[in-house]
């Protein structure tokens, strides 16, 4: 039996709720243990990376009930690369937040640890109902994180996150129910196989079922037209929860391309394709509206906000070719874009804090104290986010643009992510020398306002710095990852592998 | 009956999304609760609506006289999960009414 393929989402669980029992007063053990439980999250993801890394697929069957009739948990390399990325974001964000978030309010560590079960869970289980119930999970803790401050700001951004989502819940629900009725299960390995086998007269419910669904999925990963919540909430969220909120809107991503790869393929017969003709349109309109809100924003989370949506819109454009070098492209692209945007979270949190009053705002005010290495930083961010040599980010967008050399919408594509770069970098010039450059030396003698004077301290660096190296390394490794996607592209186009894998040579 | 829950359906979900979209934050979080209810509705009637049977399978027993009880379960987890959603959204939104002193959606009145 693979007991082990349950570890991501059981070792977080536990781990929260530990957390809330012995380290109940004890900041030093909840630390701990929070740390340790990333890192353990980090070594399974790693482990099931290099396990999966052939194409193989691995499915445990919880309380040893059998698919179809008992939820299954099935990892592939697309749920091994997020389970992966989710234990490598949580950890520097969990460090970051180590210097003076964790300790503002009563439980960050449970919902940290809560969300990470949330997100690995809804990646592993091979079930429709019980990915509608992990996403309820990770929702859940979200909310509680983005209000965790209490302050104004997060409580009206938190109420508009919330009552979204809750209808988007409302959405998957009825979607699942018009599966299932038409389908009588909701394995998804045998939805995909009675899908095909449906005949004319039902066109009409399994096509609704399928577009209701993509609604949902596109909800939760903030495409056009269900953007506009995006940057608000993640501007107002407190630095490492807003770096960790850069991995959920991968999770939608995921879910899309899990739907409309295994249950709405070409081989589904009735409703063969039904999701393909919308991605692409959109994810290139997402792209573009993302770019031009990042140019247009006043304040540097803001902007990160937008730069979110631009990074959806890239992958999604690659993914929506629906071909193999597409969604391998796409894959290779999205823990680049999480890592970087994260880091910049993280980035906009020191340098704001360092200006005063001023925050994050646009405009010329103070130049933050450690001007230098901040700077420093955020250049080379700002080089990687735009996709610029040397890193991973230029190699991402490269292959995107090769892989769209075959397809018929080659010229808008190349047109649209080569002028998108272009935005993205004339944004980060204007947000890098308004901040950097045109910065104010403060008047002497002046008291210094706020904490504008203190520097930030080595510690607080090194989640920033981690990540960047994360960065380098991806970079690094390249080739070995991008061989991986392709593995893993190949798989995602042959449906037959998972359904096979899910439910054994019966059929 | 099939009429009868299709209409209750289609009533509830209705007034749920008139309320949804209206500015304060009571009717909306009324509105969901609505829209709640219909989802579960929609859901419970996803197994074919076959009043009167049980959802056991015996001896001699026709499956005509059978009802399916996959979507009773999963109906009951979506009431769960949505009770507890209800409950936070509440508890938010009276928070946000103290620290914003409205109860205004935008979290202020928009200036005419």
């Amino acid at each position: 039996m693979n007991h082990w393929i349950a570890l991501p989402i059981l070792l977080p669980f536990v781990s929260a709720i530990l957390i809330e029992i012995v380290g109940r007063g004890r900041i030093a053990v909840r630390r701990g243990m929070g740390l340790a439980s990333c890192l353990g999250t980090i070594a399974v993801g790693a482990a099931m990376v290099l396990l999966t890394r052939h194409g193989k697929v691995y499915t445990y069957a919880l309380g040893d009930w059998e698919a179809p009739f008992g939820v299954v948990l099935v990892l592939d390399g697309l749920s091994a690369l997020l389970v992966a990325l989710t234990g490598v974001v949580s950890l520097f964000c969990l460090l970051y937040a180590m210097n003076r978030h964790d300790t503002r309010g009563k439980f960050f560590h449970f919902f940290i640890q809560m969300q990470v079960a949330g997100i690995c869970g809804a990646v592993l289980t091979g079930d429709l109902f019980s990915l509608f119930v992990f996403f309820e999970i990770m929702l859940l803790s979200s909310y509680n994180l983005l209000v965790y401050t209490g302050d104004k700001q997060s409580l009206r951004a938190g109420i508009h996150y919330v009552i979204l989502n809750l209808t988007g819940s409302v959405l998957f629900l009825v979607a699942i129910g018009t599966l299932y009725g038409v389908t009588g299960t909701l394995n998804m390995a045998d939805m995909a196989l009675r899908v095909s086998e449906l005949g004319a007269e039902d066109i009409a419910l399994v096509r609704a079922g399928a577009l209701l669904l993509t609604v949902v999925f596109l909800l939760k990963s903030a495409i056009l037209p269900l953007y506009l919540w995006l940057p608000n909430v993640y501007s107002s969220a407190m630095a490492p929860v807003a770096a960790l909120f850069a991995i959920l809107t991968k999770v939608g991503v995921y879910a899309i391309l899990r739907v409309s790869t295994l249950i709405f393929g070409p081989e589904a017969g009735v409703a063969a394709d039904a999701i393909e003709p919308y991605l692409l349109p959109l994810a290139t309109l997402t792209l573009l509206l993302g770019m031009t809100g990042a140019l247009g924003s006043t304040h540097l989370r803001k902007m990160m906000g937008y730069l979110i949506v631009a990074s959806l819109g890239t992958m999604l454009m690659a993914m929506g070719l629906f071909t193999e070098t597409g969604i391998a492209s796409g894959l290779y692209y999205l823990p680049h874009s999480t890592v970087a945007i994260a880091m910049l979270f993280l980035l906009a949190d020191l340098i704001g804090r360092q200006r005063g009053p001023e925050d994050d705002h646009l405009v010329v005010a103070h130049m933050p104290k450690q001007s230098g290495v901040l700077g420093l930083i955020f250049f080379v961010g700002a080089i990687a986010v735009a996709g610029l040599p040397p890193f991973s980010g230029f190699l991402g967008k490269m292959w995107i643009l090769q892989a769209s050399l075959p397809a018929p919408q080659v010229v808008i594509i190349w047109a649209v992510i080569l002028s998108t770069s272009v935005m993205a970098l004339v944004a980060f010039s204007r947000a890098g020398s308004l901040i950097f450059w045109k910065g104010e030396e403060p008047p002497k003698g002046e008291p210094p306002r706020g904490d504008s004077q203190m520097g930030a301290t080595a510690f607080e660096f090194l989640p920033v710095v981690g990540l960047l190296i994360c960065i380098v390394l991806y970079t690094a490794f390249a080739g070995p990852v991008a061989e991986f996607c392709t593995v893993t592209a190949q798989n995602l186009l042959t449906p037959s592998v998972y359904i096979e894998a899910v439910l054994g040579a019966q059929r | 009956m099939e009429a009868l829950i299709a209409s209750a359906i289609a009533v509830l979900g209705g007034c749920g999304i008139y309320l949804v979209l209206r500015e304060r934050t009571f009717t909306v979080i009324l509105g969901l609760a609505l829209l709640a209810i219909a989802t579960n509705l929609f859901l419970l009637s996803m197994g074919r609506v076959a009043p009167g049977h049980a959802p056991v399978i015996e001896e001699g027993i026709e499956l005509s006289a059978y009802v399916d009880p996959l979507p009773q379960a999963v109906v009951l987890t979506a009431i769960v999960i949505g009770f507890a959603m209800m409950a936070f959204v509440v508890v938010l939104s009276i928070s946000a009414h103290f620290v914003t002193g409205t109860d205004h959606i935008d979290g202020g009145e928009h200036t005419q």
